[in-house]
């Protein structure tokens, strides 16, 4: 295979404690941490195994975003990615017309796997990966945590409420992964200089030529309801008499 | 008159109770009439089971040999051919359900509304982001299909006692071999099932190996409780991949969740803020999880969980 294409979207630190704007128009997101989606990252990491074993010529790190997801993309780079693009948006877009940019540059670029995280920790959507899989016609296997490529197939591992589902896959695919696919190699500090003559393009939405899909409308943001701390017992039977009395044992 | 497709989730026998599920919330919103689809190899068994869900008008069963195993590329062209009749297309939001309905979204050129919490008019429904810290209000565009997945731990299956009509239904659909099943591999298991379970213990870090992950199993069994765990438990192969509760695992809405051994992470807080009683055994009394947990018990869990199991027997 030639060339992985790669989703790196720009969000929320998983270790950030997000919170409603006073006014419910949105989430706080100034001066918050922002990194690579974790899921994304797996995606990274798992093409980047897959050239290094030699399946694949190229891994090209996309992102679609303002120009801060710029950032993100560096770190992609400096992880080993060969080159990134970067598709400029004014507004963060719905995920259909994610899938639809995923679907023109994996055209444009004749690729032979894309790979996106299972979900974007803001979003929480898990839509671009079986959107993409539609409007390419080609297969969607999801939430991967075992990836093994064979020649013009790949067998993959997925995670499903019921376990382990193994499917193989005619390539060209898109695969989302899941959390215990791999775990992430650590940047260095000399790939992060050498990562900064790596080639990032730019190209806007508008020259895609992508239609946006109708948007589902964020009307307004509330924090969730929340639990109340409830009562400490001093030990197992003061456990089971607060059980009982709930009528719980 | 709001037409509703609700497609199920089965194993080729039984019905998935996420369904009854899908049912209640489409039920709550005006004027519902619900179809639901069974796509199989042979359908009866579950359009049976589905036909009994009250709330249902129609069940609609497509058979082929393709529709054997859940492969969304073979049954989401099926499910958008159908789709143009209905102003809803529901899925549960589990992981069937989570891999189908964006497919077919796609396939009818829209966005889907992921994890329906609440519907709140014909085109509003809340839904949870970040891990379920910010709750949104959002709005379907009009004149278009709705395609959504239910939030199923923010519903109360719908009862049972109906005997809706069972019809089968045809549509025209080129599916691809581009995706061949290979095989499911299951834990066996005589335990409740975590996502439909009353009582569910799960376990963390804590426990430190999968010998000691024995304590969570023996007092789940006392109880006839489900099991779950966080993903640091998975991760570090105390237990399969399946009981993972949270964010990335499984939403779960038990009466009674017993937490034992674990810190309470925002990631593993959002997969249980529906429990009915949540009790923590933790010996850090410092630890999240007492934030939200109605009955806390600051010990060493290997001291307590087998006091706590015997205790239960008597
Ligand atoms: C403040 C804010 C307001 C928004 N308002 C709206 C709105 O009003 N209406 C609306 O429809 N949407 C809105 N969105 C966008 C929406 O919430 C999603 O962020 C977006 O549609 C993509 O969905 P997702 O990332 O949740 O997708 P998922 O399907 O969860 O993402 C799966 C994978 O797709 C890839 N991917 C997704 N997005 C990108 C990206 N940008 N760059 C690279 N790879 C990517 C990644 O690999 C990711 O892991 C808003 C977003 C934000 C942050
Ligand atoms: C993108 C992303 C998604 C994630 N999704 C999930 C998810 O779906 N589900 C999930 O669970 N996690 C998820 N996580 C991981 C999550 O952030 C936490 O790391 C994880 O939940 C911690 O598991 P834990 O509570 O078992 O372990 P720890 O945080 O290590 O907590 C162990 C607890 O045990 C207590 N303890 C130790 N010894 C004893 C003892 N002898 N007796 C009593 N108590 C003891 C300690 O005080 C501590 O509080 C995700 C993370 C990321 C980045």
């Amino acid at each position: 295979m030639d060339k992985i294409l790669v989703g790196l979207k720009r969000v929320v630190d998983y270790n950030v404690r997000v919170q409603v704007k006073s006014d419910g128009s949105g989430v706080e997101t100034d001066g918050v941490k922002m990194s690579i989606n974790p899921f994304d990252e797996i995606a990274l990491e798992e093409a980047l195994r897959i050239k290094e074993r030699g399946d694949a010529n190229e891994v090209v790190a996309v992102s679609i975003g303002t120009a801060d997801s710029q950032q993100q993309l560096r770190t992609g780079l400096a992880m080993g990615a060969d080159r990134a693009i970067l598709v400029t948006v004014d507004e963060a877009p719905d995920p259909l017309s994610v899938a639809r940019i995923f679907l023109s540059l994996a055209e444009k670029e004749n690729a032979g796997l894309v790979m996106l995280g299972k979900q974007a920790i803001d979003g929480d959507n898990s839509q671009v990966a079986q959107m993409l899989g539609a409007l390419w016609g080609r297969p969607q296997a999801t939430f991967a945590s075992g990836v093994t490529l064979d020649g013009d197939t790949a067998r993959v591992i997925r995670e499903v409420d019921a376990g382990l589902e193994t499917v193989e896959v005619d390539l060209p695919a898109v695969i989302s992964v899941d959390l215990r696919l791999n775990e992430p190699r650590y940047v260095k500090l000399p790939d992060i200089m050498k990562a900064k003559k790596k080639p990032l393009d730019e190209v806007a939405l508008a020259d895609l030529g992508i239609e946006a899909g109708p948007p589902i409308k964020e009307l307004s943001f509330a924090p969730p309801e929340g639990r109340q701390r409830g009562i400490i017992v001093e030990d197992v039977a003061g456990l089971v008499t607060a059980l009982k009395d709930k009528g719980l044992a | 008159m709001a037409k509703i497709l609700i497609v199920a989730e089965h194993d080729g026998k039984n019905l998935n109770a996420s369904i009854a599920k899908c049912v209640a919330c489409a039920s709550s919103i005006d004027g519902a009439e619900i179809d639901v689809i069974v796509l199989a190899a042979a359908a009866g068994d579950v359009a049976a089971q589905a036909a009994e869900i009250a709330g249902v008008n129609r069940v609609l069963t497509i058979e082929r040999p393709e529709n054997e195993h859940p492969v969304s590329s073979v049954l989401g062209p099926q499910v958008a051919a159908l789709a143009g009749g209905y102003a809803y297309v529901f899925g549960p939001s589990t992981t069937f359900g989570r891999d189908l309905m964006p497919h077919v979204a796609a396939l009818l050129g829209v966005n889907q509304v992921t994890d329906i919490m609440s519907v709140e008019g014909s085109h509003t429904f809340k839904r949870p982001i970040y891990a379920g810290n910010a709750i949104v209000t959002v709005e379907a565009p009009q004149g278009s299909t709705i395609v959504a997945t239910v939030r199923v731990a923010s519903y109360q299956a719908a009862a049972g006692g109906n005997s809706a009509t069972v019809e089968p239904a045809s549509v025209e659909a080129d599916l691809p071999a581009h995706t061949r099943y290979v095989g499911l591999e299951s834990a066996v298991s005589d335990r409740p099932d975590l996502q439909t379970a009353a009582s569910v213990v799960a376990g963390g870090r804590a426990l430190g190996s999968e010998e000691d992950f024995g304590l969570i199993y023996k007092l789940a069994d006392k109880m006839g409780a489900g099991v779950g765990a966080t993903r640091a438990a998975v991760d570090a192969g105390y237990c399969p991949n399946d009981m993972q509760v949270g964010q990335t695992g499984k939403i779960i809405a038990p009466d009674l969740y017993i937490a034992i051994g674990i810190s309470g992470a925002i990631q593993h807080l959002t997969g249980i803020k529906d429990a009915g009683t949540i009790v923590a055994i933790n010996k850090d009394e410092e630890a999240p999880i007492f934030e939200v947990a109605d009955i806390g018990l600051v010990a060493d869990l290997f001291d307590v969980v087998p006091e706590l199991t015997s205790a239960l027997e008597s």
